[in-house]
């Protein structure tokens, strides 16, 4: 059994959840503080990639990074890089669709957030920087690390996408899910049969961890806010 | 050393439009919750950004609308403490409190400074616990702890004992009266509490929907409160609109009763007077009555009355003692004319 196939995967989703801990996490803090209609909007639009089909998002994809369109094709003339069907070009893809993951998650660990430590970090001289990281994050540590592992489980199933931008190319761009798809169409049953319980396997670990994660949120959440009511008057 | 806030600020329900200014002292911001004491401090943090206004303290202007000054909560050097403590859940006491002492660039200076105020506040067993391991005491004392270690210029309190339990309250509140006289500085504490108040500061402001209804000295806001809101607030509970009778003269309207009055009547349209300032006895001011219930309290019993002709009732605060030997047989009460406190609407 050829083992490029989880091998690719695994590089994919790992270099699309890197990218997405960081976008993902300045996204969520922003918009958390804007007002109330750009947050509105703004979520609305940055939701989209979870419920439109992979492939529109495949689509719209080509449409903008394809070699005869306006990024592809500059990208072709300027670095002589080409930016579809390639193994990396894939991440353009798992990026997109797990953006709303881990930006929705992060959002609501840091909505959950006491502002009044920020407030009293500011009031003893802290830094706004390090309130961020070394309060306000490790506050929210549990349900970012959630956000994660979850975005890193769905980047390591993504296949619509990543079949219309990368392709299916044996040892250069087959992913997991890609390679099942081929397998199961030229009738090798036993080979996708094999790759559809290492793809549970995975999935099935990650879910776990993800459970874990949340309990010990909520349960450190009910330390933290210690019960008490804060009045604002 | 000193602190002066003249602020405005559009709340929605209510605008915050408050002025106090104090010395080297405690002054004691008394109010209703939700009446906005707590958004002047933060105001005065700089958490909050007024409409218009001032904030100075000790010669260092802090805001001014004016002159487009408004420096930033770093900036400020304002040592505000929160109902909740505000503790960071994920560092332990020294951690915490080593936050507090970041502004100090010497890191030799850093440590000693930080060593001296676990010392000091009797929190070296317990560096290395978390927030969380903590009692609200602890929690408590720690929080001051971080914030003195940061050198503020001002102390804001926001209803420092609200979050313990009424046991603990009283020794607490002796701590922070030991930890505000060692501080020297101005204090600006928020409360609801009259009794902690008045134990507590120098100088006291009612607010009322967000605005200063009387500030002064502790003791003449107490005798003078000026308005029904005021005089609610230091605890005065029999509260009776009145009708001028003569320049000296009033009827309360709600007890019936005609009355002699210490200073002159001018404008006011209530009066007041104090549950323990009532007499069993015969004199200026006396009427004849009938208790309408008693109520036992743990050290005294409340007995409320009525006259003859009377809307309501008028509630007489007297030692245990007192009544057992008066119950049965009494049937006078006298407002004396210098208790009686006259207040505008």
């Amino acid at each position: 059994m050829d083992l490029f196939p989880l091998w690719n995967s695994l590089r994919i989703a790992g270099i699309s959840t890197v990218i997405i801990f960081f976008v993902g996490i300045f996204a969520a803090y922003y918009i958390a503080k804007a007002p109330r209609a750009v947050k509105g909007v703004l979520d609305v639009i940055l939701t989209l990639p979870l419920v439109l089909p992979p492939t529109v998002v495949g689509y719209l994809l080509l449409r903008v990074l394809g070699p005869k369109r306006p990024i592809g094709a500059w990208f072709l003339s300027v670095f002589d890089v080409k930016l579809t069907m390639t193994w990396w070009s894939a991440i353009f893809a798992t990026v997109i669709v797990i953006f709303p993951l881990m930006y929705r998650t992060a959002r609501g660990a840091f909505e959950s957030f006491d502002e009044t430590l920020a407030y009293s970090g500011k009031s003893i001289g802290l830094s706004n920087t390090y309130i961020f990281w070394r309060i306000r994050l490790p506050y929210c540590r549990q349900g970012i690390l959630a956000g994660t592992v979850l975005a890193f489980a769905r980047a390591l199933g993504e296949y619509g996408a990543t079949s219309m931008i990368a392709g299916y190319t044996p040892g250069r761009t087959a992913t997991i899910s890609t390679t099942v798809y081929q397998l199961w169409r030229t009738n090798d049953d036993n080979l996708a049969f094999r790759w559809v319980m290492v793809n549970m396997a995975i999935s099935f670990v990650v879910l776990l961890a993800v459970n874990m994660l949340e309990k010990k949120a909520r349960r450190t959440g009910k330390e933290k806010g210690g019960g008490r009511d804060v009045d604002f008057g | 050393m000193s602190i002066s806030v003249d602020i405005e600020k559009n709340l929605g329900v209510f605008r915050l439009d408050v002025h106090f200014s104090a010395g080297n002292e405690v002054i004691a911001l008394l109010g209703a919750s939700g009446c906005g004491k707590s958004m002047t401090l933060k105001c005065i943090a700089g958490i909050e950004r007024p409409d218009r206004g001032r904030i100075v303290v000790n010669d260092v202007t802090l805001f001014d609308s004016e002159k487009g000054i408004n420096l930033t909560p770093q900036q400020r050097h304002t040592g505000l403490l929160f109902q909740n403590y505000a503790l960071f859940p994920n560092m332990t006491v020294l951690q915490n409190i080593r936050a507090g002492a970041r502004r100090e660039r010497d890191a030799e200076k850093r440590a000693s400074i930080t060593e001296d105020i676990i010392k000091s506040f009797g929190l070296t067993e317990l560096v290395k616990r978390y927030p969380h391991q903590l009692s609200g005491g602890q929690q408590q004392r720690v929080a001051l702890a971080r914030i003195l270690v940061s050198d503020p210029g001002v102390l804001l309190l926001d209803e420092p004992f609200s979050a313990l339990d009424s046991h603990l309250r009283f020794r607490l509140e002796q701590e922070v009266r030991e930890i505000i006289r060692g501080f020297g500085k101005s204090v600006v504490l928020v409360s609801h509490d009259r009794d902690e108040v008045f134990r507590l500061s120098d100088k006291i402001a009612v607010m009322h929907n967000g605005a200063v209804e009387i500030c002064g000295e502790k003791k003449e806001v107490f005798a003078r409160p000026g308005t029904r809101n005021a005089a609610t607030l230091t605890g005065c509970k029999n509260i009776s609109p009145i009708r001028k009778l003569g320049q000296r003269r009033v009827l309360a309207l709600d007890w019936n009763m005609e009355l002699e009055t210490a200073e002159d009547v001018g404008d006011a349209a209530c009066v007041g007077i104090r549950m323990h300032d009532l007499r069993p006895e015969d004199g200026c001011n006396s009427f004849s009555c009938q208790v309408a219930e008693e109520i036992e309290n743990p050290f005294s019993y409340t007995v409320m009355l009525k006259t003859a002709g009377s809307e309501r009732t008028i509630g007489w605060e007297t030692d245990k003692e007192t009544w057992r030997q008066l119950r049965g047989r009494f049937d006078r009460i006298c407002l004396p004319p210098e208790a009686i406190i006259l207040l505008k609407g």
